[in-house]
């Protein structure tokens, strides 16, 4: 069974925020959402580098870890979803992720903050496919389709990789060896405890 | 880039409720939907409701029904230059869906954040929904047709009073091929040369700078070939935010090839930080930089010499002026050490196919032409023109500025760069199908037909100074300000001035812009809601020359029109208002009468067919729009790094978008020019050779090719363009057939391969494999020019008040009906350097595009880019004790300009140099005008615009404007 994963080629990405828009516009996610974001570090200085961010779909999911409310699953290719009808939106994912992918809709007294919402893979939540009651809930659901996240598929410089990890991982060790010197795949051993042989 | 890190909770709050609170005034167009479904009665008011609008209402959600059919169809994104294919699910009528295009051979699928949403534009909440005008200062809401009447009243007004000079015609890059052409054409019409577009504020200096070195004015190979590139220096540019799908292309070559990509630049941008090499450059310096890499190929014999014997004239001089710019110069001058700009030059010289990319840091400055010749200079030098993986890859900016400046919306020049003199008139007059005498009766007098007009960078000077400096009837008194925001050219509080001395403002576009809130314009002034380019068909053509077919993908939005329709109704209004004043002057008839005329609209298929007939001389002419559409719909058939489409298929052996030139008629084949001047293939195969545009000998010299053509020539050596009478000369003119003789001796009986409207010349020459215009050197010196050979002139406003003497800049001068002051005003530096210390450069953002008011008022962009801010150095924050993300003024030295914004405290710039986006509007001088726009149409973001400090400073052979170096003051607010 193929295992679903991103990898962020931070030899490649320009922070365009493609990926970003390309989440909005597919899911109409509203302003204050970021189900995924671009990260730079030593901005402005050599070493610059930029990596985009959103839920890595982890093997162990500790978000789903912590939920008091046991409302993660994991698909059968291996991405984790969350149901929102289940979600009291307690926030002890938020402090459980690696990424900060979780994010909440409001902000307001005593904390409350609304359903839980991340990316989902493209991948829709827990009803039939690509119904209006997905749509509304969360978003397209394109793995459904036969396709791949939009964000990925439209990154402009083809640096964020969505599929099969092994597919991924062979596309990545071939740029690699092309470049004739390792890069840094961020958040990938972060996420799947795995070592990337290439 | 980049305030957006975390400010915690009351950051959020308070974006959301800017975003919530502004919102509520306007009419969104969900709400507009459904007032129009509900309510039977409210029909009869909106009156331009089409039909199919009102039966989407009930699919307005924005969600694909997956148990019904979707159709997709095929855009192209609307705002870089690179084309990259948009591909679009429309389901009943709205634009529900977007998704990747695979096929497109430029983006393969991908975008960026713009591209990636495009779709809002069609949502367009913001957007200006029906045709508004001022009174008394009150934003009202007209019909169209009582629009038309008035605008056109006044202009004939105009014209009668103050002549047809008095009228701007300000176009934009955003027209479809078809749209700029009719826009230059409908200024023809009207009798005057005052009509420019954006190209003058991005790329003109590189047209005019290139064109005078050998040829056209356009990007020699693509961004596909750059995958060939073993080497790329990329000065003046950012294309990793300006371009970023190019960034695909560029960053596969480096990793394919193992390449060098040196990034030359003030700043380190998020493209350098890409690269394997980072120059840091004094901004203003550029040419000192080429010559500098020069001095070290010269002396170490690195350069090209076969190349430069057979393909270039006049190197000798350059070498002159390269001896005197040793390292220790070039050090003092520019900053950069001379051992690392030998190692550079060294890299491009010899790790072949070399490719110097650049943008806007070269283009707009006091020496932009003189910049760009140096440029191609360096690529001559080195041999490094006219094969894969080399040339000159210009980027440039809005997504069809290139085939915007091709159609001659520029105040020099006729539709294909045929110029202004008596022979272009006639030219276009023959395809029009109306007399020179017809055209010459519009203009106020004959000299004005042939004298280029007012640039946009200068229009509120033509407004406002005093006549006997104009040098024309009347100063400017309306302005047609067409797909243009108003906060893109210098010197912003003088444009307030200019746009209240006007009688007439009128902005047709999407959003209102910055022109309709600048000005305290109290009346006469009119907002025209036009769609954008996914509501209406047409040709765009990408920056590589690429000419590519957009299909409308929804009916424009509200009561929106197409730029097509709007120029067809004025001048039918044009006609009614010159027949009430009793001006005997008609527009309709004689200019539309070529189209056919579909919706109340002329087609663009049939605007296309007439570009495609006149165009010879940029070989516009096989680009029909069947093959255009053939391309769109075969767009997998073509390869990646070659473009050209695969054996066996319908495009066999044509590349994407039959890159210009493309000979002859469309049923010649010919496949288009993916490489200007490769002499490598034939010229029927997209071979070329440089163009001799500037006789055949210079000083003794020739300017012929010497041992060099192209693939397949007859004629095994140089030779000059094909007329008449060279073909006589050569015997070869009775291989003419008696039609194309005909033609030819029925309309005066001389012609050249360019206006020659049989195509024989065309067709004869190329039959013995010879191009066209004949096979020349490129000009190392151009004579024409102010500056024949390149050389270092100080910014206008520069802090190194000891350099001033000796790199002064020009002298005060004259040109576009202006004077053009120089060293009147750089003396000013010797005054201010001292108060305004710092030097102020600008450029893009990702998330934002041009002025910006498009982009700002999408929803999905503005969310990334929330402030306008400033960039500056730890050490220039540290010495003023600003703190990163806290207020600052910054201060220019020109009309006591001042802007408030953020300050983004930061190494990417260095000491003493501080950047500003130029994306933002909508606050000027620390005031918000929000509510100055009309009610829902505000973009989401405003900011300072960076053009309100920006300060005096022209080109001297175009008149771009210098928005790299100023200098400003920074102080905490």
């Amino acid at each position: 069974m193929a295992r679903m994963k991103f990898l962020c080629d931070s030899d490649r990405c320009i922070e365009c925020n493609a990926c970003v828009t390309a989440c909005k516009n597919e899911h109409e996610v509203p302003w204050g959402i970021n189900r995924r974001r671009v990260v730079t570090i030593n901005d402005g200085k050599a070493g610059e580098r930029s990596i985009s961010m959103a839920c890595m779909h982890c093997t162990d999911a500790p978000c789903a870890a912590v939920c008091p409310t046991s409302c993660f699953y994991t698909t059968a290719d291996a991405i984790v979803l969350h149901d929102k009808d289940t979600c009291i939106g307690c926030g002890y994912c938020f402090y459980a992720c690696p990424f900060g992918a979780p994010q909440y809709p409001r902000v307001g007294n005593f904390g409350t903050r609304g359903k839980m919402d991340k990316c989902t893979y493209c991948a829709g939540g827990p009803q039939a496919d690509n119904v209006a009651a997905e749509y509304t809930q969360y978003g397209a659901n394109r793995i459904a389709e036969g396709k791949l996240p939009i964000c990925a598929e439209m990154c402009s410089t083809k640096a964020l990789l969505a599929g099969d990890g092994e597919m991924i991982a062979t596309i990545y060790r071939e740029r690699v060896q092309k470049r004739g010197y390792g890069a840094g795949a961020w958040g990938w051993r972060t996420a799947y405890k795995e070592t990337l042989s290439v | 880039m980049l305030i957006k890190r975390s400010e915690g909770k009351a950051a959020k709050q308070r974006l959301a409720q800017a975003y919530a609170g502004l919102s509520s005034g306007g009419l969104d167009r969900r709400a507009f939907l459904r007032q129009a479904g509900f309510a039977g009665a409210g029909l009869a008011a909106l009156g331009t409701l089409a039909p199919s609008r009102v039966q989407a209402s009930g699919a307005a959600t924005g969600v694909a029904d997956h148990s019904r059919p979707i159709q997709r169809i095929k855009n192209i994104c609307t705002h870089c230059s690179v084309g990259c294919t948009v591909t679009a699910e429309v389901q009943n009528g709205v634009w529900v869906g977007q998704e990747p295009t695979w096929a497109s051979p430029i983006n393969r699928g991908t975008h960026c954040a713009k591209g990636a949403a495009v779709r809002e534009l069609v949502h367009g909440d913001r957007r200006l929904k029906y045709p508004m005008k001022l009174v008394g200062g009150q934003w009202q809401r007209i019909s169209w047709d009582v629009a038309y009447a008035e605008i056109a009243e006044k202009l004939m007004k105009v014209r009668a009073e103050s002549g047809p000079d008095s009228v701007f015609w300000l176009g934009s890059a955003k027209f479809s091929n078809e749209g700029a052409y009719l826009y230059r054409k409908f200024a023809a019409f009207w009798g005057t040369n005052n009509v420019d577009h954006q190209a003058r504020i991005c790329h003109s200096t590189t047209v005019a700078g290139v064109a005078n070195t050998w040829g056209y004015g356009a990007q020699t190979n693509s961004y596909n070939d750059i995958r060939n590139s073993k080497t790329m220096i990329i000065m003046g540019g950012n294309p990793a935010e300006a371009h970023p799908v190019s960034l695909q292309h560029l960053l596969s070559g480096k990793e394919r090839n193992r390449a060098n990509m040196i990034v030359i630049d003030p700043r380190f941008t998020r493209t350098a930080a890409h690269a394997t090499e980072y120059v840091r450059i004094r901004p203003g310096t550029d040419i000192p930089v080429i010559w500098g890499m020069l001095h070290h190929i010269f002396a170490n014999g690195w350069e090209d010499k076969e190349f430069i014997r057979q393909r270039v004239y006049g190197m000798d001089e350059i070498r002159a002026e390269v001896a005197k710019w040793t390292p220790a110069e070039v050090e003092r001058v520019t900053g950069v050490p001379g051992e690392q700009l030998k190692k550079v030059a060294q890299t491009f010289a010899t790790e072949k196919p070399a490719t110097l990319i650049w943008c806007m840091g070269a283009t707009q400055k006091t020496v932009g032409t003189a910049n760009v010749r140096a440029f191609s200079i360096l690529l001559l030098a080195t041999g490094n023109v006219g094969a894969d993986g080399t040339g000159a890859n210009i980027f440039r900016g809005h997504c069809n500025v290139q085939g915007a400046t091709d159609f001659g919306l520029d105040v020099g020049t006729l539709p294909a760069y045929y110029g202004l003199e008596e022979g272009a008139w006639r030219h276009w007059g023959r395809v029009w199908g109306v007399p020179f005498e017809n055209l010459r009766d519009r203009f106020e007098n004959v000299q004005m037909m042939g004298a280029p007009g007012i640039p946009t960078t200068r229009y509120f000077d033509a407004a406002t100074l005093p006549k006997d400096q104009i040098q024309q009837r009347d100063r400017l008194k309306a302005m047609m300000v067409f797909g243009h925001g108003g906060n893109t050219v210098t010197r912003m509080p003088e444009a307030v001035k200019g746009l209240e001395a006007m009688e007439l403002l009128v902005v047709a576009d999407p959003h209102p812009t910055t022109f309709a809130v600048l000005s305290g314009r109290r009346d006469n002034t009119y907002l025209l809601p036009i769609c954008t380019q996914f509501e209406c068909d047409g040709s765009r053509t990408a920056s590589n020359r690429s000419v590519q077919w957009g299909h409308k993908i929804v009916n424009p939005i509200f009561e929106s029109k197409t730029d097509y329709e709007v120029m067809y109704r004025l001048a039918g209004a044009l006609d009614a208002a010159a027949e009430k004043s009793g001006q005997a002057i008609r527009f309709q008839q004689d200019m539309f009468k070529p189209y056919e005329i579909k919706d109340g609209a002329p087609t663009a298929e049939s605007i296309l067919r007439e570009i495609n007939r006149g165009s010879l001389s940029t070989g516009y002419t096989g680009q029909s729009p069947e093959r255009l559409k053939l391309h769109m719909e075969h767009q997998d058939k073509f390869d990646l790094v070659t473009l050209r489409g695969r054996e066996g298929t319908p495009v066999a052996n044509e590349f994407y978008g039959m890159p210009w030139p493309c000979w002859g008629p469309a049923e010649w084949k010919h496949p288009g020019s993916h490489i200007l001047y490769n002499t490598n293939l034939h010229v029927k195969d997209g071979g070329g050779t440089f163009r001799p545009r500037f006789g055949t000998e210079r000083n003794g010299v020739t300017l012929l090719a010497e041992g060099s053509w192209s693939k397949g020539s007859e004629i095994q050596d140089g030779y000059p363009e094909f007329t008449t009478a060279v073909l006589k000369r050569l015997g070869w003119y009775d291989e003419l057939t008696a039609e194309e003789k005909a033609w030819i001796e029925g309309n005066g009986g001389t012609f050249s391969w360019a206006t020659d409207l049989s195509f024989g010349v065309m067709r004869v020459a190329m039959g013995h494999g010879c191009v066209p215009y004949g096979n020349g050197k490129a000009r190392a010196v151009a004579w024409n020019l102010p500056d024949p050979v390149p050389v270092h002139r100080e910014p206008i406003y520069t802090p190194r008040l000891d350099l001033l003497a000796q790199y002064p800049t020009l002298p005060d001068r004259r040109g576009f009906r202006l004077p053009h002051l120089g060293q009147s005003v750089q003396a000013r530096s010797n005054q201010v350097a001292r108060d305004f210390p710092i030097i102020l450069t600008s450029g893009r953002l990702v998330e934002y595009e041009g002025g910006g008011e498009e982009t700002r008022s999408n929803k999905w962009l503005a969310e990334l880019q929330q402030d306008m801010f400033v960039e500056i150095n730890p050490g220039d924050a540290a010495e003023r004790n600003i703190r990163d993300g806290q207020w600052v003024w910054v201060s220019g030295p020109e009309n006591n300009a001042r802007t408030r914004v953020k300050a983004l405290v930061t190494e990417r710039v260095g000491k003493g140099v501080a950047f500003m986006p130029f994306h933002f509007a909508g606050w000027f001088m620390g005031t918000d005008q929000r509510s100055k726009y009309p009610q829902g149409t505000d973009p989401i973001v405003l900011g300072e615009s960076v053009n309100a400090v920006t300060t005096y400073g022209y080109d001297p052979v175009t008149f771009m404007q210098e928005t790299k170096v100023t200098l400003c003051q920074i102080r905490a607010a």
